[in-house]
């Protein structure tokens, strides 16, 4: 591989490790550790909010499995893309000033603090961990392997090298830094995937002759790709737009997102990062995914969606800006691993140590057990990616719509329905989960059933199972 | 003003609830407004016969119109809500303290 991608690269990791490193010396202690550690210490302003947020959330399949799809499929894909706009509003505006009021209020750090806090129930607590640990865990050992697959086509490494290039990148400033490394780094690697989509999107429409030239050859090559129902006419509008549930509005039931929403500093910077977010999001969807159905007719026969992005940025770019256009997926990765990381050794430390194990613990005590669960989860991690189990494969399939299903409900209902209680919440995770996965083995058997995206019923079910939940066993009025 | 609701004998919701509440009822307003133009362009237009699309700056009209316009469109809805419809307040536990930080990094 040419050593003018790989120079772009390395500028790359250097400066998100003096990023983390800069961040990691800002951790004063005057909010306390923990909330230092796995918040920030509640002052992200409006910018790194909008970034982090927006950056955890694209992931690789945004980056390059979302474009290769698109490059196969044609612009019903974008269509189905677009509805991730939806993101960059939504989640700000439904958690909104009344989470970080009440996440200040109980001192909650930890979304799953809120949970326990709100439902005054450790059942719920324990669940909302189990669940977290289990599939987020999942979720970040496929995003390694796919981080490591991209530096290895990327450089020519052996995949084991790869890996632990990726591994030592991300560790490092995670570890040192939390969460405050974490957003800053998340904001430079947000930038970077605006910058990189942009050059590339530039790059192939020229490479292509002009939209109208590339629109021509698309409709030569089979006029069903401009359609809004995909290169094979089966993209039906009801599977399209049960995606504004899976990678749209359902996205504030991820943890992930919600911890988000209650770092912030002040509504101003809310108000901001709802405008950045939004804009941001969308800009960088609308890009990547034109990006993958432009590159049809510029470089034909692609099989494999996830190299599309890879192999049009080395035809149609040169080398050197093949390089900082290709550390924006590296960066997606990076920005979504990160996140994932802190946010499950928070649910170790805070949620399962410090609340059930040693509430008593010591301030020194507490850093040493947060820094030293990074670290290992990070090493476990690395080796289970070196050769990844069946199973851990098999719950990534559920870590998204799955926490959606659980989550979802008993966040927001917690927040606005008065009569919301732990029987609710307690059978709506279980609900969510446990439909979850039985309909994606009766969708994955016998098609989707009506036609709509796996995630849609079990958001339905479970907030059936919250409201006769809260109904049925205890009504009582809650007081915020 | 105010006193921190955990000592009220009397429990009075926070009044900053009441803005929060309405600002996610808007949140809720401009999902399914977004999702009315996206779905309505993209399905109106799009389920023409290829042949019939016209094309902006080179793109078919239902796409035109729903993901680019309306990307557009959802952005600028955005940034005029975010300036008048939605209240700076204090995030602190105990609404009295109004130190609201007047500076974003």
């Amino acid at each position: 591989m040419n050593i003018q991608v790989i120079i772009p690269l390395i500028i790359f990791l250097l400066a998100i490790f003096a990023v983390g490193f800069i961040a990691s010396k800002q951790m004063g202690g005057k909010t306390g550790f923990l909330q230092e550690y796995f918040l920030g210490g509640r002052e992200l302003g409006g910018f790194v909010l909008a970034m982090t947020m927006v950056a955890t959330y694209g992931s690789a399949s945004s980056f390059l499995g979302g474009p290769g799809t698109a490059y196969t499929v044609g612009f019903g894909w974008i269509l189905l893309a677009m509805s991730q706009v939806v993101t960059g509003y939504f989640v700000l505006l439904i958690l909104g000033k009344k989470f970080a009021i009440l996440a200040r209020k109980y001192n909650a750090i930890t979304m799953i603090d809120f949970l326990k806090a709100r439902y005054n129930s450790s059942a719920v607590a324990i669940l909302s961990a189990l669940a977290i640990i289990i599939f987020l865990f999942s979720a970040m050992t496929a995003q390694w392997v796919g981080g490591a697959r991209l530096i290895e086509s990327l450089t020519g490494l052996q995949y084991t090298s790869a890996l632990f290039i990726f591994a030592i990148s991300v560790l490092v400033y995670v570890t040192i830094g939390g969460f405050r490394a974490v957003a800053l780094t998340d904001a430079v690697q947000g930038a970077i995937m605006v910058i990189g989509t942009l050059i590339l999107l530039i790059g192939v429409i020229i490479a292509g002759g002009g939209v109208p030239a590339i629109m021509q050859d698309l409709l030569n090559e089979n006029p069903r790709l401009v359609t809004p129902y995909g290169a094979d006419g089966s993209l039906t509008p009801a599977y399209i737009s049960s995606f504004w549930i899976l990678v749209g509005v359902g996205v504030v039931g991820l943890p992930q997102m919600a911890v988000r929403a209650m770092s912030y500093k002040s509504s101003r910077a809310m108000h901001r990062a709802l405008v950045i977010g939004t804009i941001v999001t969308g800009f960088i969807m609308l890009n990547m995914h034109l990006i993958g159905i432009f590159a049809r007719p510029v470089l034909p026969g692609i099989d494999v969606g996830d190299k599309v992005i890879p192999l049009i940025a080395l035809e149609v770019l040169p080398p050197w800006l093949a390089g900082v256009v290709l550390a924006a997926p590296m960066a997606a990765i990076m920005s979504t691993v990160d996140s994932l990381l802190l946010l499950v050794s928070s649910a170790i430390v805070k949620d399962v140590y410090i609340n059930f194990i040693k509430p008593e613990a010591t301030e020194k005590r507490i850093k040493q057990i947060s820094i030293g669960v990074t670290a290992l989860l990070g090493t476990i991690v690395f080796l289970l990616a070196l050769q990844p189990p069946d199973l851990l494969i098999f719950l990534n399939l559920f870590a998204f719509g799955g926490l959606e299903a659980a989550f979802i409900w008993p966040i927001v209902l917690g927040l606005y329905w008065k009569y919301g209680n732990k029987y609710g919440a307690i059978l709506s995770m279980i609900t969510g989960i446990a439909s979850y996965i039985a309909i994606h083995f009766y969708n994955t058997t016998n098609g989707n059933l009506f036609g709509v995206h796996t995630v849609t019923l079990p958001i339905l079910l479970s907030l059936i199972a919250y409201i006769i939940g809260s109904l049925a066993i205890q009504r009582k009025a809650f007081r915020f | 003003m105010p006193t921190n609701p955990q000592t009220q004998k009397t429990y009075k919701p926070d009044p900053r609830f009441k803005i929060a509440h309405k600002e996610a009822k808007i949140g809720i307003a401009l999902a399914i407004f977004n999702f009315i133009w996206w779905f309505g362009f993209a399905y109106g237009l799009g389920n023409r016969p290829p042949e019939q699309y016209t094309y902006t700056f080179g793109l078919p009209d239902w796409f035109f119109y729903s993901c680019v316009i309306g990307f557009i469109l959802m952005s600028a809805l955005v940034i005029v809500i975010t300036k008048y419809a939605l209240t700076e307040v204090s995030l602190e536990p105990e609404p009295d303290q109004q130190k609201e930080d007047s500076q974003t990094p």
